[in-house]
């Protein structure tokens, strides 16, 4: 059971801090704000979901465990809404997202 | 393995950092802030399992809630301004 | 319902039982009811517990999504072109209830590649990483299953 505990941790903590740091690259390489938010919002959901549940596999069945899921649960709440609230307020002050316009007008099923 | 977890995160850290110099507009610096604040929960997180100390939980939520709060706070800020810039810049184009 | 949530979350948090900490703790439950109260935030029967079983399918289909595109923002940052194609789609939403919309908003904005970027009632402006993903949102599958959701 440690061993088994063990392998599936490392496996989470891995991913996890791949896609933490792929996200660092893509909020550097990316040419423009909407484009950056794409990549930031990578660490955001997949990378702190594999952090936290490696560590709670790590913690087994606890308060810590808990307190993780609470954490978890708390940033995949508010993260999409402060993404939204930052985008929304970009949009306001008029910064374009340079793009190709794909609007359907009424036939959507 | 968690030193491994810590150093991806503190190396994503000074990235989100340097964007937040680098950034041409207040959005993006507000952006690799925010990233800033989710990666030094997850941080927390991991020191509170790499020291054995599970008080440092607690402070991992206590951030995440500040840095929500803190950059809605921010963003409703830089709003409120936009919309007085546009407002006096289309009075003095009609007067 | 809530008030019971609000205890337990209290009780595993201090993990005290002393008679004045359990006091504070009643007391600032009672606080967070009477605000929420305030909040109308009973008007809308979300906190209704026969829909909890499809919230729980509805957020393993969006865990399963979430995997799906972050694989795909991944292989777009680390290849060396970044072949991007920014979309900006614009539709219309089967939802009308707000918290239906807010759930669709937050779950396009929770998957990696897309980004809800206004709500004007039911019209949502969406910005996609690639061409792929906004036709991807315009299929509306998203929609359609967030609207089942509440729907008896």
């Amino acid at each position: 059971m440690g061993m088994f505990q063990d392998i599936v941790s490392w496996i989470l903590l891995t991913g996890g801090g791949f896609f933490v740091l792929v996200g660092g690259i893509g909020v550097l390489r990316m040419p423009n704000l909407y484009t950056r938010m794409h990549a930031a919002s990578v660490t955001d959901t997949m990378g702190a979901a594999l952090v936290l549940g490696g560590i709670m596999v790590q913690a087994g069945p606890s308060l810590a465990a808990i307190k993780l899921a609470a954490i978890l649960l708390f940033l995949l709440i508010t993260s999409p809404t402060s993404s939204y609230a930052l985008a929304h307020s970009a949009l306001l002050a008029g910064i374009q997202p340079d793009a190709g316009r794909a609007a359907d007008p009424e036939d959507h099923p | 393995m968690y030193y491994a977890v810590a150093a991806a995160t503190l190396v994503t850290m000074a990235l989100a950092l340097i964007r937040a110099l680098r950034g041409p507009t207040v959005y993006d610096r507000v952006l690799s802030v925010n990233m800033f604040g989710t990666k030094t929960v997850l941080l927390l997180s991991v020191i509170a399992f790499l020291g054995g100390r599970p008080d440092f939980l607690d402070l991992a939520l206590a951030y995440a809630l500040i840095n929500f709060i803190g950059v809605l706070a921010v963003l409703e800020f830089f709003k409120s301004r936009a919309a007085r810039r546009s407002a006096e810049r289309s009075r003095g184009e009609a007067g | 319902m809530l008030a019971v949530l609000l205890g337990v979350a209290w009780l595993l948090w201090s993990g005290f039982f002393k008679p004045l900490l359990l006091a504070l703790g009643a007391f600032s439950c009672v606080l967070v009811l009477i605000v929420s109260y305030r909040m109308h935030l009973f008007d809308t029967d979300f906190f209704a517990l026969r829909l909890m079983s499809r919230l729980i399918r509805y957020w393993a289909w969006l865990a399963r999504e979430v995997v799906r595109s972050s694989m795909e923002v991944t292989r777009v940052v680390l290849s060396r072109r970044l072949p991007i194609s920014p979309t900006v789609a614009e539709f219309d939403a089967h939802c009308e209830h707000p918290v239906d919309r807010a759930i669709l908003g937050n779950s396009i904005t929770l998957t990696p590649g897309t980004l809800t970027l206004s709500i004007d009632g039911q019209r949502f402006v969406v910005h996609a990483l690639t061409e792929k993903g906004a036709r991807d949102i315009m299929d509306g599958e998203m929609d359609r299953r967030v609207s089942q959701l509440r729907s008896r």
